[in-house]
């Protein structure tokens, strides 16, 4: 599965001699990567390697934390995300994401759906309704609320709240969705429901995780990158990664004797 | 680095009951040939009788290896040599089961005196027997180029047989009536050639735990 996504699919996201500091913390240390369409790619390390920080650049939610410094290139599709003449909203429309906890906002299923295509204009109720359904169903949660899509997005569980914030950030039209640890507060079911949503999604999106379980890193995703002191020390089609990695330091730590 | 103790131990307790199954096959191997040359029914019996206790150290060995991957979940090196144990243990199992072989075919002799020395036999044994310190050293220190080396002794295992089949075609020309023994001891050579195919495909084994890479060094 991996080797042929590697081989067919094109490079969408180049990362090109980025470093990253907070303040004096050198965060990432000159990470070159390349992260191809329409495929699973999974960012491992321990705790503080930077997996997280680099996620965070794909979307430019760095921005936002005070004296954050970024050198080098990070470009989606052609198109370098730093410049100067990007609009970091629309960046933020193709790149959605999901996080740790679910993020619901305070409102109706319904509106949680549609809050980010209205936000973009769109006004017309068939057409929002259409947003919403489909939406729903990408996220595999449409058949569990097609009948109380008025209800707060509260009322669910912490699993079907985070497939509505998945489904939340599909209605948008993304291209890419980064995943940040987004299943590390679920339940063991929920997880997998997660898991099997990513399958499907990778055939339209370009999905990008975080994640701590390298149980899943091993089961959902085609490449891994695995990070330490904010090095990228290895990169690799999943199955190789986990089965002959080269890096002494990756094979201590995926095989669980790092330290 | 960190030590998982319990995995750790998991892993030496596979290592030495493969250590244990080679010391077994060799015990079995040897004294087989020693029932076959001094035509002891009573010895040769109790080589056959031992066997079961083989087929309990494989079994041990799936054991631990099965509960090690369902609770460790392990990955790249750590789960090859499970993968690997698994593999070692059913080629020494198979070695064992030929060993015995070769005890049967002592009873089925009844007593009857072997026709000649058996030197090239014995050679072709003692080659063997070489071949399986060489897998227990060779897995104990990941040794890939010791692995290839049991690929040379094969070779040599292979030509011995050859000899041996030229050798006892000649008696049965020379004499008919000694048809029975010639056909057992071809059989018993075949047995020896086949143990060291089996040992061949340990060293392959090892060659896979160290690299992950497969070789097919019975070619």
């Amino acid at each position: 599965m991996s080797t042929a996504t590697q081989a067919a699919n094109q490079t969408l996201i180049h990362i090109e001699q980025l470093n990253l500091y907070y303040g004096t913390y050198h965060a990432l240390k000159n990470v070159n990567l390349t992260i191809p369409e329409k495929a699973v790619t999974a960012f491992i390390g321990p705790s503080g390697c930077g997996k997280s920080t680099l996620l965070r650049t794909l979307n430019r939610m760095n921005d936002m934390i005070d004296g954050t410094r970024i050198e080098g290139l990070v470009s989606m599709g052609g198109t370098d995300i730093y410049s100067s003449d990007v609009d970091v909203e629309t960046l933020r429309k193709k790149v959605g994401m999901v996080f740790q906890q679910p993020n619901p906002f305070p409102k109706s299923i319904y509106d949680n759906i549609a809050y980010g295509p209205r936000l973009h204009g769109i006004k017309s109720k068939s057409q929002l309704d259409e947003i919403v359904e489909q939406s729903l169903k990408q996220a595999v949660l449409w058949d569990e609320v097609k009948d109380y899509l008025k209800r707060s997005a509260f009322s669910l569980s912490g699993g079907q709240q985070q497939r509505l914030c998945i489904a939340r950030a599909l209605a948008v039209n993304p291209d890419v969705l980064l995943m940040d640890e987004a299943t590390s507060a679920l339940d063991p079911i929920s997880t997998l429901k997660i898991e099997e949503l990513v399958q499907e999604l990778k055939n339209k999106y370009t999905i990008v995780m975080v994640t701590h379980n390298m149980q899943q890193a091993a089961r959902t995703s085609d490449q891994t990158v695995f990070f330490l002191n904010g090095e990228m020390v290895e990169f690799d089609q999943t199955e190789t990664l986990f089965s002959n990695p080269s890096d002494k330091r990756t094979e201590d730590y995926i095989t669980g004797r790092f330290g | 680095m960190i030590k998982r103790r319990e995995f750790d131990t998991g892993l030496e307790e596979l290592s030495s009951l493969l250590q244990e199954m080679s010391a077994h096959v060799e015990h079995a191997l040897i004294e087989s040939l020693e029932s076959l040359k001094t035509s002891d029914i009573e010895r040769a019996k109790s080589i056959i009788a031992k066997d079961a206790e083989l087929n309990e150290l494989e079994n041990k060995i799936m054991d631990i290896g099965s509960r090690l991957i369902l609770t460790q979940q392990p990955v790249a090196k750590d789960l090859r040599r499970i993968l690997v144990s698994f593999r070692i243990s059913s080629d020494l199992e198979r070695m064992g089961d030929l060993s015995i072989d070769i005890a049967k075919v002592v009873v089925r002799m009844n007593g009857e005196p072997v026709m000649k020395p058996l030197i090239d036999i014995t050679r072709m044994v003692e080659i063997v027997q070489q071949m399986i310190a060489e897998s227990t050293k060779a897995y104990n220190e990941e040794n890939v180029d010791l692995a290839y080396k049991m690929a040379k002794d094969d070779d040599m295992v292979d030509q011995l047989y050859g000899q041996i089949i030229r050798e006892l075609m000649s008696f049965l020309v020379e004499d008919p009536h000694k048809a029975s023994q010639v056909m057992n001891l071809m059989f018993v050579g075949r047995y020896i050639e086949r143990i060291a195919d089996h040992a061949t495909n340990i060293g392959e084994s090892i060659v896979y735990l160290v690299t992950n890479e497969r070789p097919d060094l019975n070619s």
